[in-house]
């Protein structure tokens, strides 16, 4: 049989594929239906934090940092309690990450305040005595991009029906509506800073990217 | 056309390829050594402001040395070998070279805004997958180009049976489309809404733990079809040729063909251990990693002994001892992978530097040593030039070496280390360290690592320096080596 597969290149391509796809359509199609159910009172992210998960993505925090508390004592009593399948139904993509230079980040708003982002995110050796963390200042300057996140809240909810307001609509007059209420989240967060520019710029109707990451941060519980 | 008039192979996308193999593999290692040394010193992530800290640049190393260095050397080395072993040339087909040139085009367009948008922070965050989903288009389509040209040539084949290296660069193809494809699907969110924010921007089609699925079973089997088969299917076709002497077994590469190819996909989840994935895929993964050792070795196996009687080649053709060498590192790399997917040893070696010390004496040890061997070893064939010099690829192939012995122990050893005081406790059950004692303590071993990657990329440039001088002043010659490849 192989000698006659080896001179019909397209049915030992067919047989190739066959041989390859089958563990996929055993190992990983039926976890779909179960998998993807949140654990119970779990909340959408707001625009904001949705926003300051994309800063995540874009400086590729998870290059150091996990979120993924594996059921061990000596992680639960580090991060607190394991993971749960159901915490991370909104969670598209995933960002577990695979690597920890850093601690692992899963529970992190649990322990970790906005001032203390603040501090450790302008200067990490000067709150982390010995850390290797590069500074992120540009965060401090840089705008987040709100419409975008805007953007994908409506994409997750008119797709996979993740459960947002009626008044998410794909429209930008629908946007313009609901700008204020993630300006005044924004707020909130700059109102427990220090920094004078992410103060001015808050005021000002914009977000920087560090206001919107620390709102992400602060959500992870 | 007389059966035994000699075919003029035609090289020219064949060294296209050889360039770009050349150039990403300088520029990824470059990034990777910086990279490797701001973990021991971490000032130098401030050389470029936002766009050089560890966590932009290392998308960008991993994407540079798999889709540019190494997915170059599995191009450059189809083009070359395939039309040799089909018993065909691409200039006999008008069509087939226009495919190939259009490949190599579009490869680089895409080449060049993967580094741009990662450099900008437009990246999906999957690891390994990070591209946008404009250019997960162009990559399909790149991608199906190769398809086009591959399955051109086999169409126009004077030689009907296929010989072992395309098995294993059709099953790159198919394997690679279909991982990719799946691992990809995503949805814009600027067409998902009146145009709302920023048109590359995208959320993925799976959520949470299918997402972790999905994505390791990309992540896995990337290294499985970009790392390990094309690599094989090298190994395969320039082994023999270098050596003169043929394939030990033609049943054991049957049996670790296809074996390879069941096997390898189970084995995805042995990323996601001790996750949130169900219990028995978790176990599935381990059980098959552990099953993946026999294919694996079957191949590196039966390299080894084609050498048999031959070992001699070993001391005085330096192209030999790099192939050997990779084969040697492959055993090692597919030995190690099965003992860290032990849900035990996992528990310890999860989210530590043992995997990408695991990584690397795959990638350095393996992957590298065969792509460079096999460039040596085309670049006499295609520009009619004898090798300009034994004694830099013998130097060359020291200093690489002892670059991958250095990088693989530090990193077992700063690997074991953390993954050991994460869990320590005192005698009344409390944590030992706090999470920076843990980080501190590895410096001396990030500075290795740091050493070890400025040693592989001085030997890559030796290489290159080499292969530039082969391809422009060498001693010219007269007609093909049969074998061994003439150097001076």
């Amino acid at each position: 049989m192989f000698h006659w597969l080896e001179k019909n290149p397209f049915f030992f391509a067919v047989g190739v594929f066959l041989v390859i796809a089958f563990a996929g359509l055993i190992e990983i199609l039926p976890n779909f239906a179960e998998a993807s159910r949140p654990v119970v009172g779990l909340k959408p992210y707001t625009v904001l934090e949705l926003a300051g998960k994309n800063i995540y993505k874009k400086d590729n925090c998870i290059a150091c940092h996990s979120q993924l508390i594996r059921p061990f004592k000596a992680e639960t009593d580090r991060y607190g309690q394991y993971s749960l399948s159901g915490e991370y139904a909104y969670d598209r993509p995933f960002l577990w990450g695979s690597k920890r230079t850093g601690p692992d980040l899963h529970r992190i708003g649990n322990y970790r305040t906005t001032d203390w982002h603040e501090n450790h995110m302008m200067d990490p050796p000067s709150v982390v005595p010995g850390s290797i963390m590069p500074a992120y200042k540009h965060m401090f300057t840089n705008i987040a991009d709100i419409e975008t996140a805007y953007a994908e809240a409506v994409t997750v909810k008119n797709i996979f029906h993740t459960p947002y307001g009626d008044e998410f609509k794909g429209t930008r007059a629908a946007w313009d509506a609901k700008k204020p209420k993630v300006l005044a989240d924004a707020k909130a967060i700059a109102a427990d800073m220090k920094n004078k520019d992410v103060k001015e710029a808050v005021a000002a109707g914009k977000v920087p990217e560090i206001v919107a990451l620390i709102a992400y941060l602060n959500r992870l519980k | 056309m007389q059966s035994n008039a000699a075919l003029e192979y035609d090289y020219t996308v064949a060294k296209l390829f050889t360039y770009t193999t050349i150039l990403f593999g300088f520029v990824g290692m470059l990034i990777g050594t910086l990279i490797a040394s701001q973990l021991a010193f971490p000032e130098l992530n401030y050389l470029f402001g936002e766009y050089g800290t560890f966590s932009r640049l290392r998308p960008l190393h991993t994407n540079i040395v798999i889709f540019g260095f190494t997915v170059s050397g599995v191009f450059a080395t189809f083009y070359y070998l395939a039309q040799r072993v089909l018993k065909v040339s691409m200039a006999e087909s008008k069509f087939v070279m226009f495919i190939g040139k259009l490949h190599f085009a579009l490869y680089m367009v895409l080449a060049v805004s993967m580094v741009i948008s990662l450099f900008m922070g437009i990246s999906t965050s999957k690891e390994y997958a990070q591209m946008e989903w404009p250019l997960d288009l162009l990559t399909v389509v790149v991608w199906v180009l190769w398809g086009v040209a591959m399955f051109g040539l086999i169409g126009m084949r004077r030689e009907k049976a296929l010989y072992i290296s395309l098995w294993y660069y059709i099953a790159c193809f198919l394997g690679v489309a279909m991982l990719y494809l799946f691992n990809n699907m995503e949805v814009p969110t600027y067409f998902a809404t009146e145009g709302l924010g920023a048109i590359t921007h995208s959320v993925s089609m799976y959520s949470g733990t299918n997402d972790a699925l999905v994505q390791w079973w990309w992540g896995h089997n990337a290294v499985a079809f970009v790392f390990t088969v094309p690599i094989v299917a090298m190994i395969y076709y320039f082994l023999p040729k270098e050596s003169g002497q043929a394939i030990y077994s033609y049943k054991l590469s049957l049996l670790s063909f296809w074996g390879l190819m069941f096997v390898y996909l189970w084995a995805g989840s042995h990323h996601l251990l001790w996750s949130t994935v169900p219990d028995w895929m978790q176990t599935m993964g381990s059980v098959f990693s552990i099953v993946l050792i026999l294919p694996s070795w079957g191949s590196a196996i039966n390299m080894l002994l084609t050498m048999k009687g031959e070992w001699n080649q070993l001391t005085d053709n330096p192209l030999i001892k790099f192939m050997v060498l990779a084969s040697t590192f492959y055993m090692l790399s597919t030995l190690e992978g099965p003992i860290q997917a032990i849900k035990s040893v996992n528990a310890i070696a999860h989210f530590t530097d043992w995997i990408p010390g695991h990584v690397h004496d795959g990638v350095l040890g393996w992957v590298a040593f065969m792509v460079m061997s096999a460039l040596f070893h085309m670049a006499p064939r295609m520009f009619k030039r004898e090798i300009y010099s034994k004694k830099l690829i013998e130097t060359q192939f020291w200093i690489q070496t002892v670059a991958v012995v250095l990088y693989f122990t530090s990193m077992w050893i700063a690997g074991i280390t953390q993954g050991m005081m994460w869990r320590a406790v005192d005698e009344y059950g409390n944590l030992m360290y706090s999470f920076i004692d843990t980080v501190t303590v590895l410096h001396p071993y990030y500075a290795i690592r740091a050493l070890s990657g400025v040693l592989f990329l001085t030997g890559f440039i030796i290489f290159a320096y080499n292969m530039i001088k082969t391809m422009t002043s060498s001693k010219e010659l007269t007609e093909e080596p049969q074998f061994r490849s003439p150097m001076a």
